[in-house]
């Protein structure tokens, strides 16, 4: 249990540093919010009094304990170029976005360890074309990847929408069509690295004297490597897909674009280009909370699997 | 033990002929040519002669390729070649900017980290986990909303998000050698942090900061590219995502536009992995996966009489690969083990004595097979039998118990599904009768409260209880003959004495045969009925423990028991200071 | 001839390390002993006795909270970097693990001169000296410029041995130097250090978990168990006919490669344990 409130606290102060650091790296900007509403000829004196409204004259500490408080209770502030405040725009995009990450981590995480695996144990051929596969994934960036399926399946073979997007309440077989490529182009890249995290732990664990251990003792080949192998070297397979997400997540917000989802990423850019200060530290804030809540969840099933951990 | 000894050479094995073999890996030779193009052709592109990469000319728009333009020209009529090369100048700038900031922050904050520890390390490793958590391509977006589009800041903030991987890298590998005995031995020689530090810990973090480099490098072109291509940074500088992106918009209409700003990331990017994977497998020298296969055993024609009708062994050669990297380690080994017999397996590291317990057992090191012999137990030849046939004595027939106590239990699994598992799984008890089962066997090895060892996870008990532990799973299924491989030598004496008490009680009781392998006569003396002298593969003596003790007919027995330093014997006096010359 | 005087000192050691979240473990609970000029004084213990700790107090490498250690009449417990570059002259060190105590990307002769250098050779004389000194402990001369995984772990010890040697020492602590190596190089290696003892005049800490080994080096020996001192005297008396049931119990419990004697040993142990009882 103290392991529990040990990763909860540490992610509690990662969330609240994250913010500090985003929120600092910012604050140059806010003092153009002012210009940036009222327009380029505003008359100094205009933007003091807006500046004043909106308490953008405070200390920077003032101003972000505000911000921190608003976002304790969800109020993130407001787009600057609309009326629709920050909370609204990202619970309208996260479902896209959660969807797309939920997806990949899944499918990576079960084929990179079922490849892994199958690499680590078959050796031989089979070994170094999983190896090489999964040396392409990893050494291309998924947005060339995407721009390959979308040439290949959208355009070459019309099997999938290039761009696009259907709710899932809407019709459910229609956002799987406009979901696969994007899954598939994040997918390709982050299984390479689970595949072959998982794939160098189970050698380095196969190697291991308990394994010669259990052999002797009569287990089938199957129970030893699926019930001991794999599961001592899952610890650091899980660590890897865990470092995949923040990967993934990244990916993600060029995919978007690729594919004109209404996702995190798409707003994140639009907000970034005309310097939208609120959104863009909603966004960054939203992100890393997803990052943290995926870490925390694997730090758990890291230390169910290894009581070494879980003790220390 | 020669196999680990030399893997743990090998393990050692750093820097001398990596070059050789990395020149030798066809996919790192053509990683780093692919490379040195891109850089001449970024380099070198001012003095092409190649038409002016910004200037449009809508009259010349998505032409095909011409002698006029080689790639062809863009939809403002853009050379696409000459775009292509001054791209290549600013992403690869943009990377080299983005790996030297984080190396330049990574190294030293690794080093001190690593070195030093404490609270220094505590925070370093918090913003590290922080950095982490933090997809790159979003804070390069907020930068972007502060800082406006220029690569140049993009990469230097990237520079620092990169910065963690390195901090990671140089950490560990520092933490690793401080707890080396040569960086002590160099403390005693009166070297000072700093001297250490660049004398000893350098060189190893040195080849393990190259290989991530070209790993971050690549990181790098991606990120940028990816940002280029978002259309957020200067859209007049030519660059490969720019490139992309305006392609992207005439996908439809001109495919090829995508395709070679593709090809530039797509190449760069690869080559910088597989060549940073190829420097990877050249410094660590993993062996080929051609050492994995093995070959068919000989068959030999041995006359039955005399054999045992517990163990029996035949002109028994080991071998590890096969063809010309085939390298024999064990030769003409034959022995017998009757029931109730002990029979001690005596060598020098690197004598093949564990080499022949494992054959028994069929479980050599990956590569290791029997390249010939007859191995016989209770009638049954061994050489022939199926695999699954094999695993099935295993456990029942056959028991072992491991040298180092610790490594030899799942450290993920608490002892008592440890001991339970086999009896389970293989010899098919209920779960209930398995653990009455573990817990008498845990009793009868002397372990004093069963129950609480039986909750226990391997690394909360002691390397003595750990033995213990480990003889009880190899007797759980009352096999006939157990094959220990130095089951005392990681002891302490004390416990040393109590183990071989109870595995000769456990002999005495179950009348099983024990091939008992190890090299201290001590031991022989102590519990074994006969002795088997291996030197260099061969067994050089055999006989019964009192003859081969007292009177050693093989020149190198007599070696090894002149080497013995026991209790008898003179003892140095002490004469007071001896004059010491001076040096 | 009057009995020298003490070249180490070591009065009420006590060592105590800090483990996770402040926790306190004391390895050496007030341990006194004393090493003559040239004499080997071996220290002897299971694994937890404390004895490597000993030793690498001695050399500053572990953290001594009481007690104080002298050499050569100079109180040393808690020295400066530079006093101890000075020290390096005078006390050095053999460790176990000839495979992870010679950094394995620098050429044996950088390892030998590297002590050389560092009190101020130059390399010329620093070079000269390390071909002398591969000579005193019996390697070719051209393993100079080879790498240490080209040895054996014999070969490697003697290496260990020629750098510990180099600066001439007057005292040298050898913490379990032939325990890693085989049975044919341990002797060996053993003979190696007393002819050398013999010939430099230096003094040995030798620390052991053999007491056969102990005996062999030793003039006198202590025996330690979990951190405090049981049984110390001569070497013959203390490896031979113990006092103290401890030693008693190590010393019965070390098996003799003589069946008749080892039974013996056995029985007369049994009776020990069942005696002493838990």
């Amino acid at each position: 249990m103290s392991f529990l409130v040990k990763r909860l606290g540490s992610a509690v102060s990662l969330l609240f540093g994250a913010s500090i650091i985003v929120f600092l790296m910012l604050s140059p900007a806010f003092g153009d919010i002012a210009f940036n509403v009222l327009g380029e000829n505003a008359t100094p004196e205009q933007a003091a009094q807006l500046n004043t409204e909106l308490g953008l004259d405070q200390p920077l500490i003032i101003q972000y304990t505000q911000w921190l408080l608003g976002a304790l209770t969800g109020d993130l502030g407001t787009s600057l170029y609309s009326t629709q405040t920050v909370s609204a725009a990202l619970a309208a995009r996260m479902p896209v976005t959660v969807a797309l990450v939920v997806l990949v981590t899944l499918l990576s995480g079960v084929l990179g360890f079922a490849i892994g695996v199958a690499a680590a144990i078959k050796r031989g051929w089979l070994d170094r074309a999983l190896q090489f596969i999964a040396t392409l994934g990893d050494a291309l960036p998924a947005f060339i990847v995407a721009l390959f399926l979308v040439t290949l399946f959208a355009i070459q073979l019309g099997i999938f929408p290039a761009t696009g997007y259907t709710k899932f309440s809407t019709d459910p077989a229609a956002w799987a069509r406009s979901m696969t490529l994007p899954v598939l182009a994040l997918t390709v890249v982050a299984v390479a690295g689970v595949a072959q995290q998982v794939r160098s732990s189970m050698i380095a664990v196969l190697r291991q004297d308990f394994v010669r251990t259990l052999r002797s003792r009569g287990l089938s080949e199957t129970r030893v490597v699926l019930g001991h192998v794999l599961r001592n070297a899952s610890t650091t397979g899980l660590t890897s897909l865990a470092v995949q997400v923040v990967g993934i997540l990244g990916g993600a917000v060029v995919i978007e674009q690729i594919f004109a989802l209404p996702g995190l990423g798409s707003l994140a850019v639009q907000a970034s280009g005309r310097s939208d200060v609120h959104v863009v530290l909603g966004t960054v804030t939203a992100y890393v909370v997803i990052v943290v809540v995926v870490n925390l969840l694997v730090d758990l099933a890291i230390a169910w699997l290894n009581p070494k951990v879980r003790l220390s | 033990m020669s196999l680990i000894t030399t893997s743990v050479t090998r393990a050692r094995t750093r820097g001398q002929g990596a070059t050789s073999r990395l020149l030798r890996n066809p996919l790192g030779v053509a990683s780093a040519v692919v490379l040195v193009l891109i850089v001449l052709g970024a380099v070198a592109v001012p003095f092409l002669g190649l038409p002016d990469p910004g200037v449009a000319d809508l009259r010349e728009a998505l032409q095909a390729s011409s002698t006029e333009h080689l790639l062809g020209t863009d939809s403002s009529g853009r050379d696409v070649l000459s775009r292509l090369l001054w791209g290549a100048r600013i992403n690869l700038a943009g990377a080299v900017l983005a790996l030297m900031v984080a190396v330049l922050i990574g190294l030293p904050t690794g080093l001190v980290a690593g070195y030093y520890g404490g609270w220094f390390d505590s925070v370093a490793n918090w913003f590290t986990n922080l950095n982490m958590a933090l997809p790159g391509i979003v804070v390069l977006l907020a930068v972007r909303a502060v800082a406006g589009p220029s690569v140049w800041i993009s990469m230097a903030v990237f520079g620092v998000l990169l910065s963690p991987s390195v901090f990671r890298i140089v950490r560990a590998a520092v933490q690793g050698v401080r707890g080396e005995l040569y960086v002590d031995a160099a403390r005693v020689s009166g070297l000072g942090d700093a001297r250490i530090i660049g004398r000893h810990v350098v060189t190893v973090v040195r080849a393990p900061v190259i290989i991530q480099s070209a790993r971050l490098a690549s990181i790098a072109i991606a990120i940028q590219a990816g940002l280029e291509f978002l259309g957020l940074s200067d859209a007049s500088v030519p660059s490969w995502g720019s490139m992309l992106n305006e392609g992207f918009r005439r996908i439809f209409v001109n495919p090829s536009l995508v395709l070679w700003p593709s090809l530039g990331i797509g190449l760069t990017t690869m080559a910088l992995i597989l060549l940073g994977n190829a420097m990877r497998d050249a410094l660590e020298d993993r062996g080929s996966s051609a050492s994995v296969r093995t070959g068919r055993t000989e068959r030999i024609d041995a006359a039955d009489e005399g054999r045992s009708s517990l163990l029996s062994v035949r002109d028994l050669e080991v071998s590890y690969g096969i063809g010309d990297a085939k390298n024999t380690v064990v030769f003409d080994v034959s022995l017998d083990v009757a029931p109730g017999e002990v029979l001690g397996l005596v060598g020098e590291s690197g004598s093949g004595k564990s080499q022949t317990a494992f054959s028994v057992l069929g479980l050599l090191p990956d590569g290791g097979w029997i390249s010939r012999g007859s191995l016989r137990f209770e009638g049954m030849e061994l050489t022939t039998l199926p695999p699954q046939q094999r695993r099935k004595l295993r456990g029942a027939g056959i028991a072992y118990v491991p040298q180092e106590p610790l490594n030899n239990l799942d450290p993920s699994y608490r002892i008592g599904y440890q001991l339970t598992e086999p009896l389970r799984m293989a010899m098919g008890m209920s779960r209930q009768a398995a653990k009455e089962r573990a817990l008498d066997l845990l009793a009868r090895v002397g372990i004093p409260d069963p129950e609480a060892t039986f909750r226990a996870y391997p690394h909360e008990i002691s390397g003595g209880m750990a033995q213990r532990v480990l003889i009880a799973g190899a007797v759980a299924g009352k096999p006939k003959l157990l094959i220990a491989d130095e089951p005392t030598t990681a002891l302490d004496v004390t416990v040393q004495a109590e183990v071989l008490d109870l595995l000769r009680d456990l002999r005495t009781e179950s009348g099983m045969g024990v091939l008992l392998v190890t090299h201290n006569f001590g031991v022989v003396a102590d519990i074994c009925d006969r002795v088997a002298v291996m030197q260099s593969g061969r067994i050089v003596e055999t006989g019964g423990v009192q003859d081969i003790l007292e009177c050693p007919s093989h020149v190198y027995t007599r070696t090894l028991l002149d080497s013995m330093l026991d209790d008898s014997g003179d003892v140095r006096v002490y004469t007071g200071p001896t004059e010491g010359e001076a040096s | 001839m009057t009995a020298p005087a003490s070249l180490l000192k070591v009065e009420d050691l006590e060592v105590t390390y800090k483990g996770r979240g402040g926790r306190k473990f004391q390895a050496i609970n007030g341990v006194s002993l004393a090493i003559r000029p040239g004499e080997t004084v071996g220290l002897v213990g299971e694994s937890g006795s404390g004895k490597t700790t000993i030793g690498r107090a001695v050399l500053g490498l572990a953290p001594i909270t009481g007690g104080r250690i002298e050499f050569d009449g100079r109180d040393i417990t808690h020295v400066s970097t530079r006093e101890r570059r000075g020290l390096a002259r005078d006390i050095q060190v053999v460790f176990q693990d000839p495979y992870t105590s010679l950094n394995p990307s620098m050429t044996v002769g950088d390892i030998l001169a590297e002590p050389l250098l560092i009190q101020g050779w130059t390399r010329r004389d620093a070079y000269a000296r390390v071909r002398d000194l591969l000579d005193r402990v019996h390697l070719p001369a051209d393993a100079s410029s080879r790498l240490p995984r080209e040895f054996s772990g014999g070969q490697r010890q003697r290496v260990a041995i020629a750098r510990a040697v180099a600066l001439g020492p007057r005292l040298i602590i050898c913490d379990e130097p032939v325990s890693a190596l085989d049975l044919t190089t341990q002797a060996r290696v053993l003979e190696l250090l007393i002819e050398l003892q013999e010939s430099t005049g230096a003094a040995y800490l030798f620390v052991s978990h053999d007491l056969g080994v102990v005996r062999h080096i030793s003039h006198r020996v202590t025996v330690l168990y979990r951190g405090d001192i049981v049984e110390q005297g001569e070497a013959d008396q203390v490896t031979a006919r113990p006092e103290h049931p401890y030693t008693q119990r190590l010393f019965m419990s070390a098996p003799v490669s003589d069946v008749a004697e080892q039974k013996a040993r056995r029985r007369h142990r049994r009776q020990l344990a069942t005696r002493g009882d838990r």
